[in-house]
């Protein structure tokens, strides 16, 4: 009688325990390659002596910190996620050239106090992740004109703006991008 | 011809450097200063790395290529590091309780 129980309680612990063995292989074997990319780009010399010692040092790192490059609970995902960054980022480029020139503009204006309005927006987001919040965090202070001042762990987004202009947009079609990304 | 497009591309950095620097001095408070302090360097910084990325890669080899990619890993750890760093200082700001400068507080 005590016994089944006992085992219905039991059998979800061992289910659940055998992803992690093989989410820290993965997560270990994904900076293993990366630290060891980075290591031949940054030696420069590929004999067999200096080849070696990267091998060791990315194994001796990877094995200490693989756990905190890739937190995802989703390693599955998480190439394709990086695919899909990767085509984020020429996008976000342009829109720093373009917001840049207009930093530019008010820069060299000579009418300088006329044309700012500082004034600091709030705004919720959507976006739940905490790479997602990052980024989009981060493109937010990329793009001139706008500072993510703080983020809430709600989601909630205070943003310094040099003039309404400046703030209009957001949240607008970057974080739509983002989400796109993220796919949340 | 590659010496030409990295030098303009240099130049057009060292601009936007100069834009950021002249902004630093006429915005009115430490908080709209953050923007041409913050902003501006990071475009400066592309153009002027990608141009001399440009001018090292010029002649192929392998040494220069590694050393052209190691400059666009400074250009990718700055665009990681220094929107954070703005966000460090403006946050820094907020907490020590630094009013924002309005107009309709300035007239």
């Amino acid at each position: 009688m005590d016994p089944s129980p006992k085992r219905d309680n039991g059998s979800p612990d061992t289910s659940v325990g055998a992803p992690p063995s093989a989410r820290r292989n993965t997560t270990f074997f994904l900076s293993f390659i990366i630290c060891f990319i980075l290591w031949l780009i940054f030696s420069g010399r590929f004999d067999a002596f200096h080849i070696t010692l990267g091998l060791i040092s990315s194994a001796i790192v990877s094995f200490l910190s693989g756990d905190l490059l890739f937190t995802a609970s989703r390693p599955k995902g998480i190439l394709r996620m990086w695919v899909r960054l990767a085509w984020y980022i020429p996008w976000l480029l342009y829109q720093v050239f373009l917001a840049n020139l207009q930093v530019m503009y008010l820069t060299f204006h000579p009418r300088l106090i006329d044309k700012i309005d500082p004034q600091i927006i709030e705004f919720e987001s959507r976006l739940k992740g905490d790479y997602s919040r990052t980024t989009f965090a981060n493109s937010i202070t990329l793009t001139p004109g706008t500072i993510t001042v703080n983020v809430t762990v709600l989601g909630r987004f205070s943003v310094h703006c040099i003039n309404t202009k400046a703030g209009e947009p957001l949240p607008g079609e970057m974080e739509k991008r983002i989400a796109e990304v993220f796919r949340e | 011809m590659i010496n030409w497009l990295s030098a303009i591309l240099v130049i057009g950095g060292l601009i936007f450097f100069f834009g950021g620097s002249i902004g630093i001095i006429r915005f009115p408070d430490f908080y709209s200063r953050l923007h041409p302090a913050g902003k501006l360097d990071t475009a400066g910084q592309l153009f002027t790395m990608s141009g001399i990325a440009l001018y090292i890669a010029q002649d192929a080899s392998l040494h220069t290529f590694l050393t052209a990619a190691k400059i666009v890993l400074i250009v990718i750890f700055i665009y990681i590091t220094s929107p954070t760093a703005t966000h460090a200082i403006i946050d820094a700001g907020v907490r020590a309780g630094l009013k924002p400068w309005t107009k309709e507080g300035q007239s």
